[in-house]
């Protein structure tokens, strides 16, 4: 790996007695496009701000483009910022919002105008300048504020839910121009978020954060497949969780029946808790003598639209019920209802053991 | 396959120990200039705040004695001296009354040839005398104080000119004094008993008439409402004037009173009440202002009578703005002198004292004691309210449904009936000053005319005490508009320094818990005292501005904070990203987004600064004498209708930089709020 553009090392910051963030450590390359996603609460925007330098962190080091920043107060740091408020000054117009940055540098007019129409062009919003923020929608507001934080060429940006105050459609919009945008000028981005969906289908790497702790980082494939840890794999997607036992190297027990997993990293007692998603079930094609292979009965069916989310039970499972997609194909050919039994496996590699909950 | 059993997370970088420091941020130039302006801030309040109310203290516990014991006196007779006698000796043989047995003070002087009598001096060439206390100052030869142990001889012409004063020493004895003397300490019971009275009037008063400005359909509200602001443009010795017009020896209304006089608790009730009333009625719109309509359906849905809602939806929903009401009539009026000063008689109320002892018996400790006693309950009213003000906050929530009056024609016969009592009340005093301004000579002569505004001809500071009077205004509203919005800037919006921040707002919230004769005698204490450097401002019209700018601090901070607190947190940071310094964002951002509240501090300012008498009373000197003290001291001198002349001057003025100001906030202000249109 080339040399981190951001290093972030050991930061902790707390508010009074309550630790908003404990020992985080985290990489960013050069011309990334991060994500911090967790629920609400864990710790982002507090990350966010202490890489920006507004809330400084109680402890640790924070390293950009190989200068310690960990000390610095904002205005002599290199970044460019947009709040979910979006924080539009809203007595100047939009193009003297977009120019703020410029005042004062000893830019002649002419070009703080010409370089302001190329970045309100850039955010497709031309020959809105004249217009006061109050006038604009939530989405054009959301995107002069980027234009703001861009006008200074920063070598950071760094976005707190810029998305979630708008409606669904203008953001999944949104989301894909921010997108272009960020590969096309190459910027280091991190992008605060609690929506999953905002950070799977935006970050090149997602950082997902608990109760102030780095839960995993990784890319979105690598979170979504192989979630590092029962939060990260409860809050991302959906999971089916059972009890499980330890049976042996390579072998767990659900109620009865023994699966093929990995298990080497489970100690203690042997208790654990198996996880998969309800698409990874495999439920066409499987021959009996499939790896994880067991016939189930439908016990209850959600209806999904292109799919039928079944919760299925078998007495070799003990207790455990676990939800199955089934593609609406396959329950139209298969006449699939209530009661209906079905061969299933459960395919090793999918099939992720974790050490149980205390 | 990276799976679960990684160590840790995949992609997080081990942790580096190296590092684990705690981080000291530094601070930006910005930072540093805003500490500067902080610490310019703080140091302002200290100085012409904290500083002044602590003398006030100081000087309560100092008390004065005469220790005759501690000098003596040596008779030179045939060219030798005699054994030397104290002065307590000679008092004991004589039976002298050192100062005819009233309580020593600062200024309070003894003659020795007085307490010697002549007979026993026959014969004496020279006398020396002796001050054998260690603090010495006892003796004063002309200009000058004798040094401890200093023994003075002066030929025996000369003995007249030595002069004895009391030893200072810290203790409660003032105090102990105060309340043995009834004539003083009966001021705090009157001063509270008038002062609840005037409650009591008061907050039903203006609750009647706030609940026909919030809650019914009579017509012409804003007219009402308008009146009902009146008598915050004049000074409260207006209302006085107006009502010994009305019911005074010579008024239109006295047999009204049916022999009762209103030089006294009647007519000190009746002026506190026409001056205390628009603020009241204020505080008491907003508290009924607020109320949800979702409620009062709630109320008729489960089929309670009106009478019913009333008491269990309306009463409760402005139980604060009741409270705060009560308290803040409670504390203008025990703490205003200028009623009681025109229409008190004999009555004595606790402000009327301090004055009575600064200017009329020059007696600073027992100033200094009753503003003390003065003080108690104003602080206790502002705490009160802050601790309400606070919890009224917290009730409003902004989905209230805007209540909607009902059609109640019977109730709304009855507001505007209360309305219309209301507003002859208010604006019948007013016309009474006005035409008594104008009579030529009252009540024999009703001609109209203008010799009483011949101010020139009169005491009290002529026309130049007007327009100082203007001149303070503006200073003040201009000066003290723009330190106040900066100080409540850097508190709100500020980096950093927490605890400089903190101490800005405790600061400036202060001065709303100071009565206005407290801080003026603060000032006399302060600013007069020839050791202090900024001695110089004495008799100023500085020392006005400053004093203005501090006395009305608190409710002009309060107004910018609310603005202020309505703005998005975020525009700091983000021209901190922008790296722009925080006044760009101020002069630029900031304060236009608050320019309503701004302008709003200015006019409070300005009218405020025309009204006051309290704190300037103490403060001016004949070249910066002012309209409110020449209504005062005009009055005092018994030229009544002149003082009410000014006092309407004092009205028309403020009325006019209100319409003014109007005309201005729609006009210009409209053009630069454009911003704010959808
Ligand atoms: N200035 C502050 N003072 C005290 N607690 C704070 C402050 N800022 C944030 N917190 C607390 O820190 C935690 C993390 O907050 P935040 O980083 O804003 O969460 P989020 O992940 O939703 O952005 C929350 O519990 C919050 O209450
Ligand atoms: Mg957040």
């Amino acid at each position: 790996m080339p040399e981190p553009y951001l290093r972030i090392r050991n930061v902790s910051k707390r508010f009074g007695d309550f630790t908003a963030l404990r020992d985080v450590n985290l990489d960013i390359g050069k011309g990334e496009f991060v994500c911090f996603l967790g629920p609400s609460g864990c710790g982002k925007t507090t990350l966010l701000r202490a890489i920006a330098g507004l809330d400084i962190q109680s402890e640790g080091m924070i390293e950009q483009a190989g200068r310690d920043i960990s000390a610095l107060p904002p205005s002599e740091r290199d970044f460019g910022i947009v709040f979910q408020s979006y924080a539009l000054f809203p007595n100047l117009t939009v193009a003297d919002n977009v120019g703020y940055g410029l005042v004062g540098k000893g830019m002649p007019r002419a070009d703080i105008r010409k370089k302001v129409a190329g970045l309100l062009a850039q955010v497709n919003l031309p020959d809105q300048g004249a217009k006061y923020p109050a006038k604009l929608s939530g989405g054009q507001q959301q995107r002069v504020a980027l234009a703001r934080a861009l006008a200074t060429e920063p070598g950071l940006l760094l976005l707190d839910e810029p998305l979630s105050a708008l409606d669904a459609k203008v953001r999944i919009q949104l989301r894909g121009q921010l997108k272009d945008l960020q590969r096309d000028l190459g910027i280091t981005t991190i992008m605060v978020t609690h929506d999953q969906e905002e950070a799977l289908g935006l970050a090149d790497r997602i950082v997902v954060m608990s109760q102030g702790r780095v839960e995993q980082v990784g890319s979105p494939v690598e979170i979504y497949t192989s979630p590092a840890s029962v939060f990260v794999a409860d809050f991302i997607g959906a999971m089916n969780f059972v009890p499980a036992r330890v049976a042996g190297p390579g072998m767990i027990e659900i109620g009865s029946a023994r699966f093929a997993a990995e298990t080497a990293h489970i100690n203690g007692d042997g208790r654990a808790l198996a996880a998969i998603r309800p698409e990874d079930i495999k439920v066409q094609g499987v021959a009996p003598g499939d790896a994880n292979a067991l016939e189930v009965t439908i016990d209850a069916e959600e209806f999904c639209g292109s799919y039928m989310r079944a919760t299925v039970i078998d007495a070799a499972l003990g207790e455990a019920r676990l939800k199955a997609d089934l593609s609406m194909n396959l329950v139209r050919g298969m006449a699939l209802t209530k009661g209906s039994r079905l061969p299933v496996a459960l395919p090793p590699e999918r099939l992720r053991v974790y050490p149980p909950l205390s | 396959m990276a799976t679960a059993a990684d160590p840790a997370a995949p992609g997080a970088v081990a942790s580096a120990t190296e590092d684990n420091r705690p981080i000291r941020p530094r601070a930006s130039r910005d930072e540093i200039a805003q500490r500067g302006v902080i610490g310019v801030l703080v140091l302002y309040l200290v100085l012409a705040l904290v500083l002044p109310i602590g003398m006030v203290f100081s000087k309560a516990l100092q008390q004065y004695a005469f220790t005759p014991d501690q000098i003596t006196i040596a008779f030179g007779r045939g060219g030798a001296f005699e054994a030397p006698r104290s002065l307590q000796s000679w008092i004991d043989e004589t039976g002298y009354v050192v100062n005819d047995g009233l309580r020593a003070s600062e200024r309070t002087r003894v003659q020795i040839v007085r307490i010697i009598p002549r007979p026993a001096r026959a014969g004496v060439e020279a006398y020396r005398v002796t001050d054998a206390s260690s603090a010495g100052g006892q003796l004063l030869l002309g200009q000058e104080f004798s040094a401890p142990g200093q023994t003075i001889e002066v030929p025996a012409a000369d003995l007249g000119r030595i002069q004895v004063r009391p030893q200072m020493s810290y203790g409660l004895g003032n105090f102990g004094y105060y309340f043995s003397q009834k004539s003083l300490s009966d001021s705090i019971r009157n001063s509270f008993v008038i002062a609840a009275i005037v409650v009591a009037i008061n907050v039903p008063l203006a609750f009647g008439f706030a609940y026909a400005l919030t809650r019914t359909r009579i017509r012409h509200k804003e007219w009402f409402r308008l009146i009902s602001t009146v008598p915050i443009l004049v000074p409260s010795l207006l209302p006085a004037i107006g009502l010994v017009y009305l019911f005074g020896n010579q008024g239109i209304l006295t047999p009204l009173l049916f022999g009762a006089s209103i030089y006294g608790p009647i007519g000190i009730v009746m002026a506190s009440v026409f001056f205390t009333f628009p603020h009241a009625v204020i505080i008491m719109t907003i508290a009924l202002g607020g109320a949800d309509q979702r409620l009062y359906e709630a109320a008729e849905v489960l089929g309670a009578s009106k009478r019913r809602t009333f008491w269990t939806v309306t009463l409760p929903g402005a139980r604060y703005g009741l409270i705060s009401a009560a308290f803040v009539v409670f504390t203008l009026v025990i703490t205003d002198f200028g009623v009681p000063k025109v229409i008190g008689g004999d009555y004595n109320m606790l402000a009327l004292d301090i004055y009575k002892q600064v200017i009329g018996q020059q007696n600073f400790q027992i100033g200094a004691v009753v503003s003390i006693v003065l003080l108690i309950p104003a602080v206790i009213a502002f705490t009160v309210d802050r601790v309400i003000s606070r919890a009224q906050t917290a009730q409003f929530s902004s989905k209230a449904v805007p209540y909607q009056p009902d059609e109640d024609v019977r109730r709304d016969r009855w507001m505007l009936g209360h309305c219309i009592a209301v507003s002859v009340f208010i604006l019948g005093i007013l016309f009474m000053c006005q035409f008594a301004a104008l009579a030529k000579f009252w009540p024999y002569n009703l001609t109209l005319g203008f010799q009483h505004y011949q101010f020139n001809k009169m005491d009290g500071g002529g026309w130049a005490a007007y327009w100082n009077s203007i001149r303070l205004a503006f200073f003040a509203a201009t000066i003290g508009a723009v330190l106040v919005f900066i100080g409540a800037y850097l508190v709100e919006k500020g980096r950093g320094f927490v605890a400089g921040r903190i101490g800005l707002q405790f600061l400036a919230m202060m001065p709303m818990a100071i009565p206005g004769m407290v801080l003026g005698l603060a000032y006399i204490f302060f600013f007069n005292d020839p050791s202090n450097p900024f001695n110089f401002l004495y008799g100023t019209m500085a020392i006005l501005v400053i004093n203005t700018i501090v006395h009305l601090y608190t409710v002009s901070h309060i107004t910018a904070t609310t603005a202020l607190k309505q703005l998005d947190g975020e525009f700091e940071a983000v021209s901190m990203s922008l790296k722009q310094p925080f006044l760009r964002t101020m002069t630029r951002v900031s304060a236009p987004c608050c320019l309503p509240a701004i302008g709003e501090m200015w006019m409070y300012y300005f009218v405020n600064a025309m009204t006051t008498v309290s704190a300037v009373v103490f403060l001016y000197s004949p070249s910066t004498n002012l309209a409110s003290v020449a209504v005062l001291n005009m009055d005092d001198a018994g030229d009544i209708a002149p003082a009410a002349a000014m006092a309407m001057m004092i009205f028309y003025t403020n009325a006019a930089v209100r319409i003014l100001y109007g005309l201005f906030s729609r006009n210009v202000l409209g053009s630069l709020q454009a911003w704010r249109a959808r």
